[in-house]
């Protein structure tokens, strides 16, 4: 091998290397996330996706259909226990509708945070091995929270459709138009928890014991299960301070025509949601940079 | 315009794993400096018990183009520079800027699922690297072939052998489209035709304008493919140049320290059966400083696990890694093989060897049959002082008189 040629230097695209200069420095400041750089792992994220579905029902023998069959199963239960049993109000709604609506948009939410939360801890190797943005991990499971969550939805359109047909007083109305706000909203409240508790269970484990629980107790205060109109008025403002109270009722009340619906509630439930997004991300950047380390 | 400066890049770990007391110490932190002050006041110093700096104070550029090798022993800081340029971890002081995309072979098949095929993962690999999915398949072909897996591209890469895999992550990476490439001693495995070929296809880097940093233990593979090197000891940067220079540096480095070594931990032979080497003296004590026409005697401390008798082969390489001399136990007799012996004394009676630096590498062999085991590169000495008897001067370099002296080469003139 002649190792004259091999460092002769030709002279590379200097622009080229402008546009990709990084300054590598310690961990500074409360915010210091880099989104530049995001849009060049599109295929990253679209892959990530890809296999998450693909393994998902690979393995399985009905398939895609369990992305169906998860919050259906929860559903009947709830109906069986709070529905028939209980007897909690559905505001007058059929229960098997009442009970999906809540189910499967809690279920894009608690599976979101809890696959976030678990993210850093989960590719702790390849992320000791390779860079990329941290932040690539948690936007796909978003993302493939949300075409499972699609495929739900229509399912619960044809549910409506049914029950319509049927006879039963359901009145999709205008506010369903909303929906890819709620969403979305939902979806920065579940990220900017996620990646809180990833920061936060980096260093200490514990969190992640009463993760599961804790989820479990925010499903109780958030009106999955129960209509806000079976709270006694006093008590009310205490669950608007929850701010997915007023993303599933205006969900609710958007497809199947009952529940409360208010935009300064939608409006402060944004807020509070951003301001938890921005937490999240604070903490997440700072610990993204040195994770690595710790594990 | 540098593709890499580096400005003072330290990296402080902490030792020990987390628990409860990370939450103390957390506290403390953060109450930070003014609690050390007090402290300092009091008489202790700065609190540095639990912390380890594995790079300090490293500062160095590279040039555009450039292929620097990354000398030094296991923990002195090589792989944590690689990781601090290539962002998988911050630095704890100090700044680098990087001047284009970098690719980075830390590890081999990085992110390859086993259960996903060849082609699955070589998506997956080339888009964590920050490839499009359409840079990824304008290449793919070139990929395949690349590596030779044309027939398994569709197979799990769990059922592929461990050269497969390496062949196939290499491949990935080398056709990564990055201006910098990081390679973290990936060419320590896999055959010999395969280091070849990823060799060359480095060198191919190099001419495309790409910025290479190369760690590897490799002395023969950091001379043929770089062009500067630097040397790092216990965290600090301790020469830097010309590859040549520094790795005559490192060798000396390692010489000076114990002349006797284990095994290293990089290299996979069939069975371990040579334990450790020494190096000793005609009055066998350890050494690793020898004069022309000095006796050596190289012991080998063997574990006796062999199935079979084996020989011994020697070869010993100059500085550069060239093989300069060769001896075998079977070179006079077919009996030169051993039964589980303990311990191998090989005596070389007069070292007829000019000034250099000089490595032995250690063969154990069944004749014309296969290797039992092999160490190469084991252990260094230095030949200080060639002055032959009768010889008017010393020969200094190996480079202008070679390795081996024939001192028995007789001249005479022949009158018309």
């Amino acid at each position: 091998m002649t190792s004259e040629a091999a460092w002769t230097q030709p002279q590379p695209d200097a622009a080229l290397a402008q546009r990709f200069e990084q300054r590598i420095r310690p961990e500074s400041g409360w915010f210091d996330v880099d989104f530049k750089e995001i849009p060049r792992y599109r295929a990253l994220i679209w892959l990530l996706v890809r296999r998450d579905f693909v393994s998902l029902y690979k393995q399985t023998l009905l398939g895609p259909a369990w992305f169906i069959l998860k919050p259906l199963l929860t559903t009947l239960t709830f109906v069986l226990i709070f529905g028939r049993v209980a007897k909690l109000s559905t505001d007058g709604l059929p229960h098997l509708l009442f009970y999906f609506s809540g189910t499967f948009t809690w279920l894009y939410f608690s599976d979101v945070f809890t696959k976030v939360s678990g993210s850093f801890i989960a590719n702790a190797n390849l992320f000791r091995k390779v860079y990329f943005p941290r932040l690539i991990i948690p936007i796909s499971i978003l993302v493939s929270g949300m075409a499972t969550w699609l495929l739900q939805l229509l399912t619960f359109g044809v549910f409506i459709a049914y029950y319509r047909w049927t006879g039963s007083d359901v009145r999709p109305n205008s506010v369903a138009l909303l929906t890819p706000a709620l969403l979305l909203m939902l979806a920065a409240a579940a990220l900017g928890l996620g990646i809180l508790v990833a920061a936060l269970t980096m260093k200490y484990r514990d969190l992640s014991f009463l993760l599961s629980f804790g989820i479990q107790l925010m499903m109780y205060a958030t009106p999955v299960i129960y209509p806000v109109s079976a709270i006694p008025e006093e008590y009310r403002w205490l669950f608007y301070l929850n701010p997915l109270t007023p993303i599933m009722e205006a969900f609710r009340y958007g497809f199947l025509g009952s529940g409360t619906f208010s935009w300064p509630q939608l409006a402060a439930s944004a807020a509070a949601i951003a301001l938890i997004l921005l937490l999240g991300l604070s903490f997440f950047g700072r610990a993204e940079k040195t994770f690595v380390d710790l594990v | 315009m540098y593709a890499i400066e580096t400005d003072g890049l330290s990296k402080r770990y902490r030792l020990g794993v987390s628990g409860t007391g990370w939450l103390v110490r957390d506290v403390s932190d953060w109450l930070g400096e003014s609690l050390r002050r007090v402290r300092k006041k009091t008489g202790g110093g700065p609190r540095e018990d639990g912390y380890v700096w594995a790079l300090s104070d490293v500062s160095f550029n590279v040039a555009p183009g450039e292929v620097l090798g990354i000398v030094g022993r296991n923990g002195a800081g090589k792989s944590t520079l690689l990781k601090l340029l290539s962002r998988i971890t911050r630095p704890t002081r100090g700044e680098a800027v990087v001047r284009g995309r970098v690719a980075s072979l830390l590890e081999v098949g990085t992110g390859f699922h086993p259960e996903l095929t060849g082609r699955e993962n070589v998506f997956i690999n080339g888009a964590i690297q920050g490839m499009t999915q359409a840079e990824i398949r304008q290449r793919f072909d070139e990929i395949i072939a690349f590596a030779g897996v044309d027939d398994f591209v569709d197979t799990p890469v769990k059922r592929y052998s461990s050269g497969m895999y390496l062949r196939l992550a290499f491949s990935v990476a080398a056709h990564l489209r990055a201006e910098i490439l990081l390679v973290d001693e990936v060419l320590a495995v896999g055959d010999v035709e395969f280091q070849r070929k990823c060799l060359e296809k480095m060198e191919d880097v190099g001419h495309e304008g790409r910025t290479v940093l190369f760690v590897s233990h490799n002395m023969g593979s950091l001379l043929s493919l770089c062009g500067t090197g630097l040397l790092l000891e216990a965290g600090r940067m301790t020469a830097e140049g010309t590859i040549e220079d520094v790795v005559r540096r490192y060798l000396a480095v390692q010489r000076s320290d114990v002349p006797g070594f284990a095994r290293r931990a990089d290299f996979d032979p069939a069975e371990q059966v040579i334990e450790s080497v020494e190096l000793l003296d005609a009055g066998m004590n350890r050494n690793a400083d020898f004069n022309y026409g000095d006796t050596m005697n190289v012991v080998l401390h063997m574990a006796g696990t062999a199935r079979e008798p084996y020989g011994v082969e020697l070869r010993i390489r100059s500085s550069k890694h060239e093989l300069v001399a060769y001896a075998n136990s079977w070179i006079h007799s077919e009996s030169g093989v051993f039964e589980r012996p303990a311990k191998v004394v090989i005596t070389i009676p007069e070292l007829k060897l000019v000034q250099d630096d000089y490595l032995l590498d250690f063969n154990l062999r069944i004749p014309r049959l296969y290797h039992v085991d092999a160490w190469w590169e084991a252990i260094a000495f230095k030949l200080v002082h060639c002055q032959p008897p009768g010889s008017p001067m010393s020969l200094a370099r190996s480079e202008s008189w070679g390795g081996v002296v024939l001192d028995d080469v007789r001249m005479v003139t022949l009158d018309p």
